[in-house]
């Protein structure tokens, strides 16, 4: 190969680069390792990870159950080694999946339109203030307390560096809920969007109605965030939203110390040239068949360059189909059945408990242990191998005395009675 | 008559309806267990008015339908694991499949970012442990991974420049982009924002040092490069461009798509980078995924580091915590850590190969790519005379004469059975055919490859026609993509 080439050793290869520009010395990188070592390597890793606990952590990431299928075919050669499907003819299999993930959103969401996914729920919301700017032409947000804490400083960041305004609007200490007469107090004529979560950081259901007839009576979009889609196979859908963003960690995406997971963002039909990202389009090929592609992509950043709407390339395909899968895995009913166990399991861990907040809550909620600080009551559930809940003083530190703890249908009644008489 | 009854095709490449028209009422794929505490009842709990009545149109579907379903479609994709994929500035290479395994260890796999620190080190060592090989290969002195993608990446490293411009009291207007470089540099640039000044490369498709010192002043923020830039080509001249930059107090950014090209034989940090991104997917194979998930890792030289994202590793009384007390930092970019998922495969590759392995990966990736052009430069016409890098660029400028282009030959290889090169990009090569085959491909598979692209040429030379209505064998013919942009259909919807 090398004499088809002209050249006579592999060094020649690269004997154009400026010497300066050349190493030095070998990598400081240790010799390479077999199949079996690398193995072993991640495997002493995981022993010094929490094992065999039974866990109560939410908070914007969920322990549920992943049907073994979703495994089976995102491990399918032809979609994991495949590429971002810009040749619609070799890639069908991808965008027919992609249209399928969009239609099932926009269902879930009671959204028109929604994009072949984002990076995450917190970059999401972040695209969807960005969306909202395009639309209205205004740049101040303004941001629920009880948005997801991380969200909302990713939110700082992108708007930041984009020279717009992020206000935050507080939460009633009664309820949990957004203080909408605090969002009313707020609002003004340079608003582009209120960002309200729907289960809120505290696991409670936020009154989305009122939120966006407050909002829309200053011209104002409100957007919806949400971090527990199983919530939407019980909970009304926001459909009085503008742009519902959110993440889709708990259909099958395993937690994975925090990602890779898949965000999503649904709006309505006529904001469909404002949506960041890729989207997948019906059409037809030459014969008259049915088929699909990339659609719109005039929006984005490989046509448009400076003038893009965002700058995201990549999405989440292979996480997108996880979700795509369990959807269809648990359907109509199952979805519906799934978000009923979550409600029982965490209705049961909250009675008899002191929940600090009033507000009805889906499967996640806020508790003040009353016998303990919640540094001992977490040490104390440590020792019976239970991961207790997130403290909040991390992110409120009003709320110092309290946890957030979160049910889904992987905890036995078991561990959850063992939780119930340490925070009791 | 008809020359056969029934069937004509087996039924699984017929089309396959939507899971929509699959579904009918009442069927089930999922069990769940039996509820052991409690049933709460929803409307008590939730209220009323918070309740849905059911998913208007969501399918329902048993477990074989809905395996079938799916893994029908899996097969009308082009994969990695079914050929060359040979897409330059993408780096399709082989995903080992180590790398799946080790990612879904269950203690890593299960792992809740809020889980207690002490018992989260076995997932913060991979992490600092990626970080500082990336480092060493980079030539950088800190690393952060927590951008989800490589335009993620690039916008970090672009608000590093601004924050610490900014801290020196001024963050400057413009951001220079080279024209050869990828559309999401400067989509990223006005994000960042930054205005984007345009940079003409020369004849041997390289910036040219006099060009860039008439666009430097003390406006301009930093300069973006690819390099090996996207035409496949080092740009010779980038030690003496980034004195210019920084002479001027500007900040060299480099695009690391193309780091495939680089790893064990250059560093962007001794070549004058400031800033950087690789895209794990690309350079250390984890898998493409249809579209993601990715990874974007930024390096940086010590004097960008305090602008890091939060949080950053540190190392405390012999454990890795998480630090948040980073007062110069720009922020956060992502909840949580990154996509530690993809961590582990990049880290799985890179102890796979070891230091000298990557080297050697990054020679083979150069042969083959020069391999590809020794064979086809007598069919097609090269873009630039410069020497090639891991990739090599072409136009269509011979076919172009019989009314061919780029794209109609990108679709006559699908009847090969190759996925095309690049078509169209960079957009400086008139009719560009953008070739990357990486070093997991074999002769054999080069061969097939560059002697397809042989035939195609020759077919154009005698049945232009057949390139042109191509492809002819694949499951859908072209497909009409200009009236789906019209007329966006983007959900099913029941009629």
């Amino acid at each position: 190969m090398l004499a088809a080439c002209g050249l006579s050793s592999l060094e020649d290869l690269y004997k154009h680069v400026p010497a300066n520009a050349l190493i030095r010395e070998p990598l400081r990188i240790p010799p390479g390792m077999s199949e079996y070592e690398i193995t072993a390597y991640f495997r002493e890793k995981a022993a010094k990870m929490a094992h065999g606990y039974a866990s109560f952590l939410g908070a914007g990431v969920y322990a549920h159950y992943r049907p073994v299928l979703c495994d089976v075919i995102v491990q399918r050669g032809e979609f994991l080694t495949s590429y971002t499907p810009y040749q619609a003819e070799y890639a069908q299999g991808t965008l027919q999946s992609i249209f399928e993930f969009q239609t099932m959103i926009c269902q879930l969401t009671g959204m028109e339109v929604a994009n072949a996914s984002m990076y995450d729920g917190s970059t999401a919301v972040a695209e969807a203030a960005m969306m909202a700017y395009r639309i209205t032409g205004r740049s101040r947000f303004l941001a629920a307390a009880n948005l997801h804490p991380e969200y909302r400083q990713v939110l700082d960041t992108a708007a930041h560096n984009a020279r717009m305004h992020v206000a935050g609007f507080p939460f009633d200490p009664e309820t949990g809920r957004a203080d909408l007469a605090a969002l009313e107090q707020a609002l003004d004529d340079d608003t582009a969007c209120v960002i309200l979560q729907s289960p809120n950081f505290f696991g409670i259901i936020e009154d989305v109605k009122a939120a966006a007839e407050l909002a829309h009576r200053r011209g104002a979009l409100l957007v919806v965030a949400f971090t527990e889609a199983v919530s939407l196979g019980l909970l009304e859908p926001p459909r009085e939203a503008d742009i519902a963003a959110g993440e889709l960690q708990s259909f099958a995406i395993s937690p994975s110390y925090g990602g890779p997971f898949a965000g999503v963002i649904a709006t309505r039909e006529k904001f469909i040239r404002q949506i960041p990202g890729r989207l997948a389009g019906e059409t037809k090929d030459q014969d008259g068949n049915r088929a699909f592609c990339l659609t719109l992509s005039t929006r984005e950043q490989h046509i448009r360059r400076e003038k893009a709407t965002s700058n995201i390339c990549t999405n989440q395909a292979l996480v997108a189909l996880m979700a795509t899968v369990f959807m269809s895995v648990y359907g109509k009913q199952g979805l519906r059945e799934l978000a009923l166990q979550n409600l029982s399991k965490a209705h049961y861990l909250a009675e008899g408990l002191d929940l600090r907040f009033s507000g009805r809550f889906f499967n996640e909620c806020v508790v003040r242990p009353r016998r303990r600080s919640v540094e001992d009551a977490l040490q104390v559930l440590l020792e019976k191998k239970i991961l207790g809940g997130v403290a909040l003083k991390r992110f409120y530190p009003e709320l110092g005395d309290c946890l957030l703890v979160c049910a889904t249908e992987m905890n036995r009644r078991a561990d959850i009675d063992t939780l119930k008489e340490v925070l009791a | 008559m008809p020359k056969t009854l029934g069937k004509v095709r087996p039924h699984p490449t017929q089309n396959e309806p939507l899971l929509f028209e699959l579904s009918s009422p009442g069927k089930r794929g999922y069990q769940l267990p039996a509820l052991d505490v409690p049933a709460t009842d929803p409307e008590a709990a939730l209220g009323a008015g918070n309740v849905r009545r059911e998913i208007e149109d969501f399918p329902e579907l048993s477990e074989v339908e809905v395996l079938r379903h799916f893994t029908r479609l899996s097969t009308w994709n082009y994969a990695i694991d079914l050929g060359m994929f040979p897409l330059g500035s993408c780096t399709m290479k082989y995903n080992p499949r180590i790398n799946e395994a080790v990612a879904r260890t269950e203690a890593l796999a299960w792992a809740h970012p809020y889980q207690p620190e002490e018992l989260s080190q076995g997932a913060m060592e991979i992490i600092a442990t990626l970080e500082q090989y990336l480092a060493e290969i980079f030539g950088m002195s800190d690393v952060t991974l927590q951008p989800a993608a490589g335009a993620h990446g690039e916008y970090t490293g672009i608000m590093l420049i601004r924050a610490y411009l900014a801290a020196q009291g001024n963050p400057r207007k413009i951001v220079l982009v080279p024209d050869s470089a990828h559309g999401t540099n400067p989509a990223t640039a006005v994000m960042a924002g930054y205005e984007v000044r345009t940079l003409a490369s020369n004849e041997h498709g390289m910036m040219d040092p006099a060009a860039v010192a008439a666009a430097v002043n003390e406006d301009v923020a930093a300069l973006m490069v690819t390099n090996p830039n996207t035409v496949g080509v080092f740009e010779e001249h980038i030690e003496e461009i980034a004195e210019i930059l920084h002479a001027k107090g500007a900040q060299v950014y480099m695009d690391g798509a193309n780091l495939n090209a680089l790893v064990g034989v250059a560093r962007p940090g001794d070549f004058g980078i400031d800033v950087l991104h690789a895209n794990l997917h690309k350079t250390f194979s984890t898998p493409h995924g249809g579209g993601g998930p990715g990874a974007g890792a930024v390096g940086v030289k010590p004097h960008l580091a305090p602008f890091l994202p939060v949080p950053r590793l540190k190392r405390e009384d012999g454990l890795l915590r998480w630090d948040y007390d980073r007062p110069q930092s720009i922020g956060r970019v992502r909840a949580f850590y990154g996509n530690f998922g993809v961590l582990i495969r990049a880290l799985a590759y890179i102890l796979a190969h070891g230091g000298a392995g990557l080297r050697q990966a990054t020679l083979d990736a150069l042969l083959n790519a020069n391999y590809v052009r020794a064979r086809l430069e007598p069919h097609y016409q090269i873009a630039y005379d410069a020497r090639s890098m891991h990739e090599c660029v072409f136009s269509d400028a011979r076919q172009e004469k019989k009314g061919v282009r780029t794209g109609d030959i990108a679709k006559r290889l699908l009847d090969y059975g190759f996925h095309p090169y690049t078509v169209s990009f960079p957009l400086i090569v008139h009719g560009a055919m953008m070739i990357e085959p990486t070093e997991t491909e074999p002769k054999a598979e080069l061969d097939a490859f560059c002697d397809a692209l042989i035939a195609i040429a020759r077919e154009v030379e005698e049945n232009p026609e057949l390139v042109k209505s191509a492809p002819h064998s694949t499951r859908v013919s072209r497909v009409d993509e200009v009236s789906a942009a019209r007329k966006p259909r983007v959900r099913w919807i029941r009629e």
